[in-house]
């Protein structure tokens, strides 16, 4: 079979097995008796290796397969959870993980056998119990046996499960009286199959074709939302013999098996009877099934399994990650588009007459499409987001690992997971965070023996928090480490030939604290493998700013330091205020705009020889635009200025324009790659009239 | 160069010849292979970017696209642009992601140059402009620059640090 169609949801997929496995795996470090996780975890590597196996990738799914031995152990309570065998399962874990990647980027899996990690996972079944890989298998055979003897029921018994309803007794009545036949179809769909619904809805076409479909087992509605196994059963009234109604359906692809059987009405009747006596049988093997099951390579086991889970949580997080409800807001609003710019057509068409009515109504579609537009933007900016749990969930694993690695007791908190970020966004903060992350296990904080010593709780805190603020979303990263030692900082800055001696005297804590983000820069004495190579922060610091955000830093000596991290919304479209310069036209971006104020010259101050106003108590240096964008100076001087007051962080600054023009949602585009521009403009937008604008990037100018 | 020359020329375009767009600047005649050339738009309203290189003018909105657009003379170190009627921006697409426009007086006409009709000028270490040329195509009695696009296009280090 060719599966290459399949990688990608291969793919999604297996990410998010081992993602949830790498979380379960957590709760069970800590939990080590909780059947839940046990199950779930179970679960997980069942559908791991199932995938694995069916798209050839054998190195993984051996792996698999040993680790799900494990946790079969574990849930049959054979053997225990301890430290050793967590450190090996995590092993396991990213040993997968580089399958994935190394699938990723070129499909195949590579050959890495991971044998030592295989080893270790046996040595643990061996080690507990020494007949647990003889009586394995046994189980196995024994679980085989009750499985065909299930099957063999299930066959013979097609129909026993249909309840025929009054109404549907007669439509069969009738159709006998006619001379039609009745049959009874089971259809069970490959086991590979990925569209379900789409095969049984073909099925259904094809019989259609053929006869009456009367009842179907799950309803059809069921079938349509995916919601049965690999079969699905239907009662159809058709002149068709047998054969021709088997071959009609086996000329579906990816059905896999098909029985036909003349449907007795009565028989049925009388089987409904019986029937209870074989559910309740079958009902208890399950159970005793469920008890006993060892390791589960049943089928049944594992589907049961997948439709615990896509009947829990339908569809969301496939392979297409959008609502489908977000794309409904969004064809609804395509419609409506359509409908206003024909609005507006007809409007021209019929143009002439009654100019003054024409007019108003002209307006009024005008404000329609107004509105259209504006719910449209926000529509497809929901669809461009996401939360930022796909990327924070890995860390709590990468504290954990950190942890052991360091020697260091220490918790990661987070919140906010559900916050919602640009996808463009999301893709590229990862890095930028593990970076912070790392830095305060490692660097921020103390080993327990300090912690203990300077009276604090002997576990370290590491605290991630996320939460929208605005146009912005924040990120903070906070321990409650030691803090960073800015006299450490400042003699690393002299040792290093960053400043000189006289400049470190008058320099403030926030500069101390901005030399941290220059490139080759570490406070660190020894250089760890985790952290203290100096590539960090100035790193963190260039790419956040690549996304159009910006980072601080904040630290109390002794109590720990916060990095926050300070993202736009969305980086597509943004509202901006639109300023006029001389001749020329510049954006603003709102997020970073204050305030506008109206400022009289005289009201101008000088420090050091640079403009600075006195804006209800806050020092404000002026920033004269035309100057720094080298705009042809306006000839008269005016009387007051008008300055936008723009803030990155807490620093401010006024930015003197000569005109307000408004504000305006503009879709930010790239003035590309040759050109030069000393990084203050940070794009540009094609106005109404089709002019260019550019945009002004204020976080340079403060 | 002899009429049945040019003729045979003609007759082994499409195996063996490079077409060049034949553009003015000035009084010499530069060609520009055509492989790279994605568009050719008449003047329009360029919006200056502050603080960028002295040669380049811009940017223009080319169907909802921001282009940057350089001007070919400046960068040559000519006289500055004097727009007319028969000034046109060459769109160039080097690759994808990195398109850019640049001025030039006119745009005269596409010819086929072969192989041997292309002299490659010898590389001169210091002669800056000797980087922006990649031969000198002979086109019945006119000689023609060929322009080494990426060499005009993509910046050396150097041309950054002065702009």
């Amino acid at each position: 079979m060719d599966v290459s169609q399949y990688l990608e949801i291969f793919i999604d997929e297996t990410k998010e097995h081992l993602q949830n496995l790498s979380d379960q795996l957590m709760i069970l470090e800590r939990e080590p008796d909780n059947t839940d996780t046990i199950n779930e975890i179970f679960r997980a590597a069942h559908s791991l290796k199932g995938m694995a196996g069916t798209m050839g990738y054998k190195k993984m799914q051996r792996l698999t397969h040993d680790m799900e031995n494990v946790f079969s152990e574990i849930r049959n309570g054979t053997i225990k959870v301890q430290p050793e065998m967590v450190d090996v399962l995590f092993r396991g874990l990213d040993a997968l993980e580089n399958y994935l990647d190394v699938i990723i980027n070129s499909g195949d899996e590579g050959d890495e056998d991971n044998d030592d990690i295989i080893r270790d996972l046996n040595s643990f079944l061996k080690g507990e119990d020494g007949d647990t890989s003889v009586s394995a298998p046994k189980k196995q055979d024994v679980k085989e046996e009750k499985k065909k003897t299930t099957e063999e029921s299930d066959e013979t018994s097609v129909f026993k499960n249909m309840q025929v309803a009054d109404f549907e007794q007669h439509a069969i009545q009738k159709a006998k009286d006619e001379g039609q036949n009745i049959f009874g179809i089971r259809v069970i769909v490959d086991e590979n199959c990925i569209l379900k619904a789409a095969r049984a809805f073909l099925v259904f076409k094809a019989l259609e074709e053929i006869g009456d479909v009367i009842k179907s087992i799950p309803d059809v509605q069921d079938i349509e939302d995916e919601k049965f196994d690999q079969e699905f059963t239907v009662l159809i009234i058709t002149k068709e013999g047998e054969e021709a109604v088997k071959d009609t359906i086996m000329n579906i692809s990816e059905i896999a098996k098909v029985i036909v059987e003349a449907f007795d009405l009565e028989l049925t009747v009388e089987q409904n009877i019986e029937k209870s006596d074989t559910t309740s049988n079958t009902q208890t093997a399950t159970a005793k099934q469920s008890t006993a099951t060892a390791t589960a390579t049943d089928k049944k086991t594992k589907k049961k399994a997948n439709d615990k889970k896509t009947g829990g949580k339908p569809v969301v997080n496939r392979s297409v990650r959008v609502d489908i409800e977000k794309l409904d807001v969004l064809m609804n609003l395509v419609s409506e588009l359509i409908i206003a710019k024909n609005g507006l057509v007809s409007l021209n068409a019929g143009g002439g007459r009654g100019e003054s009515k024409n007019n108003s109504s002209f307006n009024e579609q005008i404000e329609y499409l107004e509105r259209v537009t504006t719910n449209l933007h926000e529509s497809v900016m929901k669809v461009r987001m996401m939360p930022i749990e796909s990327v924070v969930n890995k860390f709590p694993r990468m504290i954990r690992d950190l942890s052991k690695k360091l020697d260091k007791k220490m918790e990661l908190y987070m919140t906010g997971e559900e916050t919602e970020l640009d996808r463009t966004v999301i893709d590229e903060i990862g890095d930028p965070l593990m970076h912070l992350l790392r830095n305060s296990a490692d660097h921020g904080l103390e080993s327990n023996e300090e912690r203990v010593k300077a009276g604090k709780p002997e576990v370290g805190s590491i605290y991630l928090d996320a939460y929208q603020d605005g146009n912005n979303v924040v990120i903070e990263v906070r321990d409650d480490g030691a803090g960073i030692d800015l006299d450490k900082v400042r003699r690393k800055a002299i040792e290093k030939g960053t400043i000189t001696e006289e400049q470190a005297e008058t320099m403030t804590d926030n500069d101390l604290i901005a030399l941290l983000f220059k490139p080759s820069f570490s406070t660190a004495d020894k250089v760890t493998d985790v952290s203290g190579r100096g590539v960090g922060l100035d790193v963190v610091k260039s790419k956040i700013e690549g996304l159009g955000g910006d980072i601080e830093c904040k630290t109390v000596r002794g109590e720990g330091s916060t990095f926050t991290i300070r993202l736009p919304l969305t980086l597509a479209i943004i509202t901006a205020l639109m300023v006029e310069l001389g001749d020329e036209k510049y954006a603003i971006p709102l997020g970073s705009i204050q305030t506008i104020e109206d400022i009289p010259c005289s009201d101008i101050k000088y420090v050091q020889s640079s403009e600075v106003i006195n804006l209800r108590g806050a020092v404000i240096p002026l920033i004269r635009l035309d100057s720094i964008l080298d705009v042809e100076p306006r000839a008269e001087q005016p009387e007051s200025l008008t300055v936008v007051i723009v803030a990155k962080g807490e620093k401010l600054a006024g930015l003197v324009v000569d005109n307000l023009i408004g504000q305006q949602e503009i879709v930010i585009k790239s003035i590309g790659k040759y050109i030069n521009n000393n990084k203050i403009i940070s794009g540009a937008t094609i106005l109404g009239d089709g002019e260019v604008a550019l945009i002004i990037d204020a976080n340079t100018l403060v | 160069m002899e009429t049945g020359n040019k003729n045979e020329v003609n007759t082994t375009v499409s195996s063996e010849g490079k077409q060049y767009i034949v553009v003015k600047l000035g009084n010499e005649q530069y060609g520009i292979d055509i492989q790279y050339v994605d568009n050719i738009v008449r003047m329009q309203n360029i919006t200056r970017v502050p603080k960028a290189q002295h040669y380049f003018k811009g940017v223009i909105n080319l169907r909802g696209e921001i282009i940057p657009v350089m001007s070919l003379r400046l960068k040559f170190g000519l006289d500055s642009d004097e727009f007319t009627s028969a000034t046109r921006i060459i769109i160039i697409k080097l690759e994808a992601q990195a398109t850019i426009g640049i001025i030039v007086d006119e745009v005269k006409e596409v010819i086929t140059l072969n192989e041997d009709e292309v002299e490659k000028p010898s590389y001169n270490e210091n002669d800056e402009k000797s980087a922006f040329l990649y031969g000198v195509g002979k086109h019945g009695e006119s000689l023609i620059s060929l322009l080494n696009i990426a060499g005009v296009i993509i910046e050396k280090e150097k041309d950054k640090a002065n702009a």
